[in-house]
């Protein structure tokens, strides 16, 4: 006997219901929607800094610039989901963090003003890719300099220097350092140094693994983790996005140093990026833009580093 | 004069039994209420009602992008229906294939696609750079040839992204649909063939004209069903970052942050319903396809049957 | 080969977390399937427009979208005391318990009518005639789309290692981190997801066995 579904009288109802549901956004979209970005989302910093573009700039010895002239836009790779930090705002598009702040001015002292600029969001595993291809014309998303790295591309800076941190509810007083998460549950983004780092024996945490920082934070607020651990300038974006609910603990357990990513063989352009770095943080642009992005998770303010010229 | 019954199990009620009928109704009706009450009240208390977590959907630019999503997971469900479809037909006929060989190959092909997890094989074609060489390749090629246009079509068509989660969802779907194929191919009398036989068709004009059209009639239900299955599937581009419903829904709840914390269960809640729509769509086609081919005389499955 | 040997261990790790995985949802879906089919085929016409409801939900919605309406929205509802394994279990149980229960429906509808009235006019309860007569009969109808329910239920189970739970999803990402080559781990993922169905296979036969009418 084959089976009738008993869902018969309900004929009509799905398939209408069907049609509605999926018709209905599209009215949506040529209805009622408010255009701009959605205030409150992540990242705008309260009134980012302007700089001026210098004039008339040539790096000799560089192919990248000479093409990024030649092209008239220079072209930046950067994180879209670091608020604070290297952001896109999924509805306008706009960048907005301290990363971006970085590139700008480098942009700007190289010739090109921010309206030139062409930004390239590059997933963490195609980035050495990207600038050996020259696809981008330098990197500046959370990049830690390390020797290994260093064979196969090239750093200008440091222009931060982060440590991993730990990102805890700010109510929880109990956490206050790498040696407080023994049996603590404790969030990173799989694979990453972080998270290898606080898998460590020693650390004794629960260690549990997302694909993304966003979700781990997520699980903060709503209590299955104890804590986030990563950059602290990942962080510090977070608990900016975030109020007052949470904190960053402010005891970083390693050295990070930031550095803007550019190909092997380009030490002209790597020269003039130094250069660049310096002239800003001398006249005081690093520390307003820190001020204006991650500065706004409160904290003691950073002083710039030193540049590492090599 | 019977009642209708709503299944063998029970008859008609009588006085006692509807009295009991009422109470359980009662009954049910509250638990259900005081659970749903309990939860409404829970998520208003974790400030899920609040304006500022669903006033994203107010933005034009939140439902363009929305609407791109709903697009971009429609575009990828085309894909691999259509490439499912033709790869269960090529493994269908080749599981019926009179060479020993043939048989054997396509029998262990399908039988190994049907056991690989549908996310693996996305993710693996993902990662192999064998695919990534092909589609570059492909890209340089349309741009050389077409210009502008080939330069459009090479950012947009030769994503990988893309084409790992169609390939991946249709290779796992096409040897699903090659056993649906294959048992309405079997079902179809033996007398259809002998008489086409008879009249002198040759084994490709029976195959074609005589017994694919019965076969695929009697099956279309199943046919349908798994099509919605499929559109399940495409949901998976999320893990490979395919900016599909899923994947842009979660951008943005992770991206935009209110005050009271990330719009995960509001985007959640609009994308699981847009995906329940276009899914009961697909269901509600299946059902009347059911229906109208209940009629035909000669063959009828359970559509329920071969369906996950 | 050396692929396997060498992380041994992480095979092993993996496929002991996709077989707790499976067999902890197939014994959730198993209650969760014939309890909704009860509800499905019970003469309470609320219970059964809210369980044809909570199915017809359910069996379209995609299971990724699922897995992240538990894990998001658990623990804001305060549950939060679940770890992430038991909220693995809930969803792929409660995905497939809704399936189950569409099959268990469509064994009950194929058996003859006069079975039940039959042991109506012995005097049977509606529950005996339940649980004695018709149930075993529709078992024995829905174990082939139960078997197929299952071993879909064991291929889904690869999602949640994406949902921080450890099993053989995760085992392939980790190999491929550690610079493998794609296609031989991909070879013996398979060749995991393979032994689990075959085991799954062979226990669906036992019990076919055990259900089968002697001839």
């Amino acid at each position: 006997m084959t089976a009738r579904p008993s869902s018969s009288g309900r004929r009509r109802p799905p398939a209408v219901a069907a049609a509605l549901a999926v018709v209905l956004p599209a009215v949506l979209v040529t209805a009622c929607g408010r255009a701009g970005p959605v205030t409150g989302s992540a990242g705008r910093p309260d009134s980012p800094p302007r700089y001026p573009a210098a004039r008339d700039v040539s790096v000799p010895g560089s192919s990248v610039h000479t093409r990024a002239v030649r092209r008239g836009t220079v072209r930046v790779g950067v994180k879209s989901d670091h608020p604070f930090l290297g952001f896109e705002d999924p509805v306008t598009g706009r960048r907005y963090g301290f990363d971006i702040e970085i590139a700008t001015m480098i942009a700007a002292d190289l010739g090109f003003p921010a309206d030139r600029i062409r930004w390239q969001t590059v997933p963490p595993q195609a980035r050495e890719t990207a600038l050996a291809q020259k696809d981008i014309d330098y990197y500046v998303a959370a990049y830690t300099i390390n020797d290994e790295r260093k064979k196969r591309v090239s750093f200008a800076g440091p222009y931060y220097v982060a440590g991993q941190d730990l990102l805890v509810r700010a109510q929880d007083t109990g956490i206050r350092g790498p040696g407080d998460v023994r049996g603590r549950r404790v969030c990173s983004v799989d694979g990453s140094t972080p998270y290898q780092r606080i898998s460590q024996a020693r650390y004794g945490a629960r260690v549990v693994g997302h694909d993304s920082y966003a979700h781990c934070v997520q699980d903060l607020i709503t209590g299955m983790v104890d804590a986030v651990t990563g950059d602290d300038a990942i962080l510090k974006g977070y608990a900016a996005q975030n109020g007052r609910r949470l904190r960053v603990v402010g005891r970083p357990f390693s050295r990070e140093p930031y550095g803007i990513g550019l190909a092997h063989d380009e030490a002209a352009l790597r020269g003039a990026v130094n250069d660049a770095l310096q002239h800003h943080m001398d006249n005081g642009d690093w520390l307003r833009a820190y001020r204006a992005t991650l500065g706004r998770a409160g904290g003691p303010l950073p002083r710039p580093p030193l540049l590492r010229r090599y | 004069m019977l009642s209708p019954r709503p299944s063998p199990l029970f008859e008609v009620p009588g006085q006692r039994a509807r009295r009991r009928h009422s109470l359980y109704t009662m009954l049910t009706a509250a638990a259900a209420l005081l659970v749903g009450v309990l939860v409404l009240v829970r998520l208003s208390g974790a400030g899920q009602f609040t304006a500022a977590l669903w006033e994203p959907f107010t933005y034009e630019g939140v439902q363009r992008r929305i609407l791109t999503g709903v697009v971009d997971t429609l575009t990828a469900f085309a894909l691999a229906a259509v490439l499912s479809l033709l790869l269960g037909l090529l493994l269908a006929g080749g599981t019926l294939a009179r060479h020993r060989p043939v048989r054997v190959t396509a029998t262990t092909v399908v039988a190994f696609l049907r056991a690989v997890p549908v996310l693996i094989l996305v993710f693996t074609l993902y990662n192999l750079t064998a695919l990534r060489l092909l589609l570059d390749r492909t890209g340089t090629t349309l741009s050389g040839h077409l210009g502008d246009a080939g330069t459009w079509a090479a950012v947009h068509v030769t994503d990988v992204t893309l084409w790992a989660l169609v390939l991946g969802v249709a290779l796992h779907n096409g040897a699903v649909q090659a056993d649906i194929l294959r048992s309405g191919i079997r079902a179809v009398p033996r007398g259809q063939v002998e008489a086409a036989h008879a009249l002198g068709m040759s084994r490709t004009q029976t195959a074609w004209s005589v017994v694919l059209p019965q076969a695929v009639r009697a099956m279309l239900p199943s046919i349908v069903a798994q099509l919605a299955v499929t559109l399940k599937d495409t949901s998976l581009g999320f893990i490979i970052m395919y900016e599909e419903l899923l994947y842009v829904g979660k951008l943005l709840a992770q991206n935009i942050a209110t005050p009271r914390g990330y719009p995960y269960l509001p985007v959640l809640f609009v994308v699981g319903l847009l995906y329940v729509a276009m899914c009961l769509a697909i269901s509600a086609l299946a059902r009347r396809l059911a229906r109208r081919s209940t009629r035909a005389p000669n063959v009828s499955r359970d559509p329920e049957e071969s369906r996950r | 080969m050396h692929v396997l040997l060498d992380n041994a261990d992480l095979f092993l790790e993996g496929f002991a977390g996709s077989v707790r995985l499976t067999v902890a949802s197939t014994l959730l879906a198993l209650l969760l399937g014939v309890a909704l089919a009860a509800c499905r085929v019970s003469p309470v016409p609320l219970l059964r427009a809210l369980s044809a409801t909570a199915v017809r939900l359910l069996c379209s919605t995609p299971l990724t979208v699922l897995f992240f309406g538990v894990t998001l929205g658990l623990p804001v509802l305060g549950l939060t005391s679940l770890g992430y394994f038991s909220l693995a279990v809930l969803t792929l149980g409660a995905y497939s318990g809704a399936f189950l229960c569409e099959a268990l429906r469509s064994g009950v509808n194929t058996v003859d009518t006069s079975q039940a009235e039959a042991g109506r006019g012995l005097g049977l309860s509606p529950v005996q005639v339940a649980w004695l007569i018709v149930l075993p009969q529709a078992a024995r109808t829905a174990l082939s789309p139960a078997r197929s329910i299952i071993v879909t239920l064991a291929k889904n189970s690869a999602l949640a290692g994406g949902f921080s739970v450890p099993e053989l999803f995760g085992a392939e990402k980790a190999l491929l981190e550690r610079g493998y080559a794609v296609g031989v781990v991909f070879l013996w993922v398979t060749l995991a997801y393979l032994l689990l169905i075959a085991l799954i296979s062979g226990v669906f036969l036992v019990v076919e066995r055990r259900l089968a009418v002697p001839c």
